[in-house]
């Protein structure tokens, strides 16, 4: 049984030094969730996706998965949390030494004892799964800008994470790749019952596949708006209304 | 992290059904967090005339590990022709196995898959060396075009790039140089005091540590700490640049990215090696006058004299011609390197590597032929 409640956030502060990011944050995550983290430049999206997956400390506040306080529980726990995150980057940050598929097989090698035959069969599906079906040996330098992301995206899910999180997942490509993109995060979701946060600035992807949001904003520098950000449309906020309609509301 | 709650095994079971069938029943947990079985162990039974596969399942939880067990099976299956229903199968498992089977395969290979014998691969670094010579050659004629455009005024140095190149390579080197010149002169002192005490000349320890270092050891080790150093860094910070496209945009607007880039570093070392090269001779003689006073009992005016006596301006002249040419092949190196780097992080690596290497050995050969050159001229 999964969690109704796997994130949590209670009266988060993030700041670098006496710079505060975002300050009070409280949202929560539902299971199966595609929750989408919206802002304007510099509102302190990515800094929050960092203190999420255990980058970046916050100054006050808690980051709570099932219940557990992710910066305050024992390195073993924190680590074990950790372990069930999964992170598809930016830049994709596909390590570029290794082959697409050395960069599948380096965490289940890791974190699991499975026969490396298994583990093959399990890369080579992952692969498939993104669209990558026989790129296994191909090196990152070797791939465009989507294939990239999407070999990215089979790296987070390389161990079944419970939550994956993603940032920015169409920033760079052409909207087809973009619709590609989302339509595999909601199959995945649909397939695995993944819960999914996402930091984008893309409306189509926030109004096509999210089901609950959180509107930071770059000036009062704490969350603005919640829910559903197809309601958020509608929003009270006039900045909220404002970005998500590109001012034409 | 509620998967870890439930610590059931999985189970697997086959059994022969009507004819030549064979059903495979799963039960307990499929998850990667245990050593899950692989499907070759079916290959036995698979083979005994089976021409039917179906399934049968009570799965408490599943994830990949059991998704990559069946999908195995179904390529066993398929080498054999033998029919699969899946209907037995959890919705999930069909829904991402149809997933992944729509997915086009790519054909051709990645590089990452080489299976070339190593003398091919010897063959073809001896040929990627042959075919580096040519485009060597263009980088110091293009080096050599851009230096020509400055001396004729057609480009303007940025001041400020320059300075801070001289700045980079000069002053915050000093502090590496003099410990290594020091323990150079302090070795060599040493190797002199134990040949020379065998036919009572410890005196011309002064002329051994001053000759070799002005003329040699200090402009040598100064190339190879500058090598090291400043080489290195000139190819990775080019190499980054490159791969930011940076280069790319300099050209598209028609900026020579040598006269731009290459120059103010290459006119940092000419000036600034030579430099680093008397200093460093001065150090290597200061140890070896230490030295020599406090443990071989050399007085310190007699050892200055002698040192006076051992040098003359020709020593000088080679100590310098020396530096600036090690200050021009490292700067080369580096630029070259930097410039040729591809457009990944490894190749930023690579790139800082190859120009220590190409740098250290160009400093050899050059080192070499000026020795020769001199010996000839006999200077």
């Amino acid at each position: 049984m999964k969690a109704k409640h796997p994130l949590k956030i209670q009266n988060l502060t993030i700041a670098y030094g006496e710079k505060v990011i975002q300050r009070d944050l409280n949202f929560t995550v539902n299971t199966g969730d595609i929750f989408v983290i919206i802002g304007g430049n510099g509102s302190g999206k990515s800094t929050l996706m960092r203190s999420l997956v255990g980058l970046q400390p916050p100054t006050q506040g808690t980051v709570l998965y099932e219940g557990l306080d992710f910066w305050n529980v024992d390195h073993a726990e924190h680590e074990r949390i950790k372990r069930r995150l999964g992170v598809m980057f930016q830049g994709g940050a596909l390590w570029s030494s290794l082959t697409l598929a050395e960069n599948l097989a380096l965490p289940l090698n890791q974190y699991t004892d499975l026969s490396p035959g298994l583990v093959d069969e399990i890369v080579s599906l992952k692969l498939a799964l993104v669209g990558l079906a026989g790129y296994g040996d191909f090196y990152p330098a070797e791939l465009s800008g989507g294939m990239k992301k999407r070999a990215s995206l089979a790296r987070a899910m390389a161990l079944d994470p419970d939550i994956l999180l993603i940032d920015e997942p169409s920033a760079g490509l052409d909207p087809l790749n973009a619709r590609h993109l989302d339509n595999l995060i909601l199959e995945l979701r649909e397939s695995l019952g993944t819960t999914i946060v996402l930091v984008t600035h893309e409306l189509p992807s926030i109004l096509g596949i999210c089901n609950n949001s959180v509107f930071l904003d770059a000036e009062t520098r704490t969350m603005i708006d919640s829910g559903n950000p197809k309601e958020a449309v509608h929003s009270g906020d006039p900045k909220v209304r404002t970005f998500l309609t590109r001012g034409e509301a | 992290m509620s998967r870890d709650d439930n610590r059931e095994r999985w189970q697997l079971q086959t059994s022969r059904t009507g004819g030549n069938g064979l059903e495979v029943a799963f039960t307990g947990r499929w998850c990667m967090d245990q050593a899950l079985p692989f499907p070759d162990r079916l290959a036995a039974e698979l083979a005994d005339g089976i021409d039917r596969l179906t399934f049968k399942t009570d799965l408490s939880s599943w994830d990949s590990g059991f998704l990559a067990f069946i999908s195995r099976l179904l390529k066993l299956c398929e080498e054999r022709k033998i029919r699969v229903e899946r209907e037995g199968l959890p919705e999930g498992v069909r829904q991402l196995l149809a997933m992944a089977e729509a997915a086009p395969v790519q054909k051709l290979a990645g590089t990452g898959q080489s299976d070339e014998s190593l003398l091919f691969r010897m063959g073809s670094a001896m040929l990627a060396v042959f075919r580096d010579g040519p485009a060597m050659l263009g980088f110091l004629g293009e080096i050599i075009i851009s230096f020509s455009r400055l001396a004729t005024g057609k480009i303007r140095m940025r001041w400020g790039d320059l300075w801070w190149e001289v700045e980079e390579a000069g002053p915050r080197a000093l502090l590496i140089v003099s410990v290594i010149s020091f323990l150079v002169g302090l070795i060599l002192a040493y190797l002199g005091a134990d040949q020379l005490r065998m036919v009572g000349a410890q005196i011309f320890i002064a002329d051994l540590v001053a000759i070799g270092m002005v003329r040699e050891v200090g402009a040598l080790m100064t190339g190879v700490i500058i090598a090291g150093r400043t080489g290195s860094a000139f190819a990775a910070k080019l190499g980054t640049m490159q791969v930011n496209e940076e280069i790319d945009a300099f050209r598209t607007l028609g900026i020579s990215p040598i006269d731009f880039l290459v120059l103010p570093r290459m006119v940092a070392l000419i000036l600034m090696v030579p430099l680093l090269t008397l200093y460093a001779s001065f150090v290597g003689i200061l140890a070896g006058l230490l030295i020599s006073t406090t443990i071989f009992g050399i007085g310190l005016f007699e050892y200055y004299n002698q040192t006076v006596a051992a040098l003359d301006l020709s020593h000088f002249m080679v100590g310098l011609v020396k530096g600036t040419v090690y200050g021009s092949v490292v700067a080369y190196s580096g630029c070259l390197r930097g410039m040729q780097c591809g457009r990944n992080a490894t190749a930023v690596g690579e790139a800082a590597t190859s120009a220590v290497v190409t740098g250290i050995l160009l400093i050899t050969i050059s080192a070499s032929v000026l020795t020769v050159f001199f010996y000839q001229l006999g200077i």
